[in-house]
């Protein structure tokens, strides 16, 4: 097959393209420039994209001898992911720009371009299967319960599977920095990328200031009584306890989370960590790797990228999702995306909407 | 020396048709190199190792003078033709006295990035074949200016520059000229004698010698500034140990050009109309600068193709073992649109359209025979990448 390996920079997506590149794969490296404006260096294991990085990324390209290409991706970004990030947060939402970035860029814009210009298909270094099913391409955990990416991969369709390659699936992380390691390759020993990559400092507050301005308003306890001040409610997320800054101690002595956001009021409301707990999500925006899976079924509800899989009844269907939690959950968002798993397999996918308790407290 | 004709064909398999970013190693070149590589001494000491090596340094400056019409004290060895521009730009308006420093829009960024070293720089703008407006660069002058600068060959797209008649404006208003000639040893060749500019660029690797070595050319009245430390050991102003292998290397790849120029000269010129002509066949094709006239280097042809990025074109062509190129710089590893075709007035979206073929001494019809057979249909694949957004001439050049 004609390969189009999206090359970061980092050790995974080296030891996929070397991988393919043994399978005999006609390959070829591509790396995205998703800043206009790159850091020259990487500030330790933070943000991606430096200039570094691409050095990185050909020099691993030339040592396998493969073609390289940086492709400016930055105004697909900017527009995709870091806008829409962005307002997802003025909406009062908490976004995973992960998933955007792999459902609007890695699988969509360099996808189709690469299939115009012949390739048959894009590989990434995301630990996560594709396995092939009786109904065709399906998607699995990986095999590194540490590393499983299939969470960030929820989002694909069908037809972005079928040309989709994750050579690293079957693998643990510490056999791919050896796999480096034994090919020479420089980026064996490279710390793994964490955060949001367009906040290389990891200060996402600090982020949503700076482009979405301060905003002054209450924070409220569950009675309605002011408790304390904020400068923009874009600046907190459902189940947040640090940096509230409440003047009103609580009136038991236990700690103060984020419950609810109400960005027309300019208003967040806190209270006790037991008022955070839900059982009951609902989704839109869905996306479907199964057509097996009708009516309410017994899976998995994954809501954030290392977040706990958590037994559910699940109904899953084009316009809508249903999830009924066994145990209530704490920290869930609407903005936030809800996989579902069958086992391993990934059936779907869809954008919180709403999280709410059925049980009286 | 004698020299053995360069054997034209296919360089390691691939069509190569990117000479003006890098021109093949001259068999020459390297077995003068390679010779010279063997002197100990450094040039500047005084023992017998530094004797030979002096010897071979100096012999390399007399036999360049010759073939470049010049006096062996005007040849300044440089890392390569960005250093002699710098050198020549801001070590010149620097030595000037004077405050302003006057260049064309379309230099290359050798030149052009003077503007974030000397406060009063000033760019002219140029016509839509990419030639400098003489007129605005007329008007620009006066008594304050100390140096202008204007190419002799855009390296991009190949148009001629009318260098005389700028160098008579900057000299009206005692003003120093400058020229970069890096693209121009080919064609229209190079004769310090018969110019009127005070200072010429040139670059060793654009015609078959190794990369790191370039040439300054200064009249002897040419004042310059150093503008790097140390022991200034080209003409008290360059700093560096001379490197006698590299400056015997360019004298012979120079050496061998200005025997073989009309042979070369008069393949590349058959070449680059077939070139042409391979081009302007494909629908919504056009070339840019000077397209085929008399202004256009003869191998350097810079094309337009509607609704495609260049990018896309290049990686297909690359495939099929064509090395081209965009001409453009490239940072980050991510192409940037051409200046020289927004100084054109091309608009954006010609400027991520344009890409580059350049001939050179290693040329042959081989190399072009693939690409007379994979470009129609690899255009067609680039333009089903973009979308097919955009198709024929309309609306590129508003």
């Amino acid at each position: 097959m004609r390969v189009l390996a999206a090359m970061s920079g980092g050790v995974d997506s080296a030891v996929t393209a070397a991988r393919l590149v043994a399978d005999g794969h006609e390959v070829s490296g591509v790396h995205l420039a998703l800043s206009k404006n790159p850091q020259s260096y990487r500030s330790g294991a933070r943000g991606c994209c430096s200039l570094e990085d691409s050095h990185d990324a050909r020099r691993v390209a030339d040592r396998l001898g493969i073609p390289f290409y940086v492709w400016d991706l930055s105004e697909d970004f900017r527009r995709d992911v870091v806008d829409d990030f962005l307002a997802e947060y003025a909406a009062g939402r908490t976004p995973n720009p992960c998933l955007r970035c792999n459902e609007a860029i890695k699988f969509a814009a360099v996808l189709d371009r690469g299939r115009a210009l012949g390739f048959d298909a894009v590989a990434t270094g995301h630990y996560a299967r594709r396995v092939k099913g009786p109904q065709g391409w399906e998607l699995h955990r990986a095999a590194d319960p540490a590393k499983d990416q299939s969470y960030v991969l929820g989002v694909l369709t069908t037809a972005q599977l079928e040309h989709a390659l994750f050579p690293l699936g079957d693998s643990l992380k510490s056999q791919v920095r050896e796999e480096a390691a034994a090919l020479g390759l420089g980026v064996a020993k490279k710390p793994d990328s964490h955060d949001i990559c367009f906040i290389p400092d990891g200060d996402t507050a600090g982020y949503l200031t700076r482009h979405l301005g301060t905003r002054p308003g209450d924070v409220v306890d569950e009675r309605g009584e002011v408790v304390g001040q904020h400068t923009g409610h874009h600046q907190f997320t459902i189940g947040q306890r640090r940096g509230l800054h409440l003047g009103v101690p609580s009136a038991d002595g236990e700690p103060r989370y984020v419950l609810q956001i109400e960005p027309v009021h300019n208003r967040v409301t806190v209270g006790s960590r037991d008022r955070l707990a839900v059982d009951r999500i609902e989704g839109i925006r869905t996306t479907r790797l199964s057509t097996d899976h009708r009516g309410r079924w017994r899976g998995t509800a994954q809501v954030r990228a290392h977040g706990e899989a958590m037994p559910a009844w699940v109904e899953l269907d084009d316009e809508r999702l249903l999830v009924e939690l066994d145990e209530p959950a704490a920290g869930i968002a609407p903005g936030q995306a809800c996989v579902v798993h069958d086992g391993d397999r990934v059936v779907g996918s869809a954008t919180i909407s709403s999280a709410r308790s059925t049980r009286s407290s | 020396m004698s020299p053995s004709a360069p054997e034209p064909g296919r360089v390691h398999g691939r069509s190569y048709l990117d000479h003006a970013a890098n021109s093949p190693l001259r068999p020459v070149a390297r077995s003068a190199w390679l010779e010279a590589t063997e002197a100990v001494g450094n040039p500047s000491a005084l023992h017998g190792s530094a004797r030979a090596a002096r010897r071979v340094l100096e012999d390399a400056r007399e036999q360049l003078a010759d073939d470049l019409g010049a006096h062996p004290t005007e040849v300044l060895f440089t890392s390569g033709g960005s250093e002699a521009d710098s050198l020549a730009v801001v070590g010149g308006v620097r030595a000037s006295g004077r405050e302003r420093l006057v260049v064309s829009a379309v230099e290359h960024p050798a030149v052009l990035g003077a503007r974030a070293l000397w406060r009063s720089t000033e760019v002219v703008g140029a016509d839509e074949t990419a030639r400098l407006d003489l007129d605005a660069l007329t008007g620009a002058l006066d008594d304050t200016v100390g140096l202008v600068s204007v190419q002799t060959v855009n390296n991009e797209v190949g148009t001629l520059q009318p260098t005389d008649l700028a160098a008579q404006s900057a000299h009206r208003v005692g003003a120093r000229f400058h020229t970069d000639a890096v693209q121009a040893l080919l064609w229209p060749g190079v004769d310090f004698a018969a110019s009127p500019a005070d200072l010429v660029s040139l670059s060793g690797h654009k015609v078959g010698a190794p990369v790191g070595v370039g040439v300054l050319l200064a009249r002897r009245d040419a004042p310059l500034d150093p503008i790097g430390l140390g022991g200034r050991q080209e003409r008290d102003v360059r700093s560096g140990t001379q490197s006698a292998a590299l400056a015997a290397a360019m004298a012979a790849a120079v050496a061998e050009l200005t025997a073989n120029r009309d042979e070369e000269l008069s393949r590349v010129r058959t070449l680059g109309a077939r070139l042409r002509r391979i081009v302007l066949e494909i629908e919504g094709a056009s070339l840019n600068g000077a397209g085929d006239g008399e202004l256009a280097h003869p191998g350097i042809v810079s094309a337009t193709f509607d609704g495609i990025r260049a990018d896309d074109l290049l990686l297909l062509l690359d495939r099929e073992g064509i090395d081209a190129s965009v001409g453009s710089a490239c940072r980050a590893g991510v192409h940037q649109p051409s200046e020289v075709v927004l100084a054109c007035g091309g608009g954006h979206e010609r400027a991520i359209s344009t890409v580059r073929f350049s001939l050179g001494h290693s040329s042959s019809s081989v190399d072009l025979d693939p690409l007379a057979t994979v470009l129609p249909a690899a255009v067609g694949q680039a333009r089903a990448s973009l979308g097919g957004r955009r198709t024929g001439r309309g609306g590129w050049n508003e």
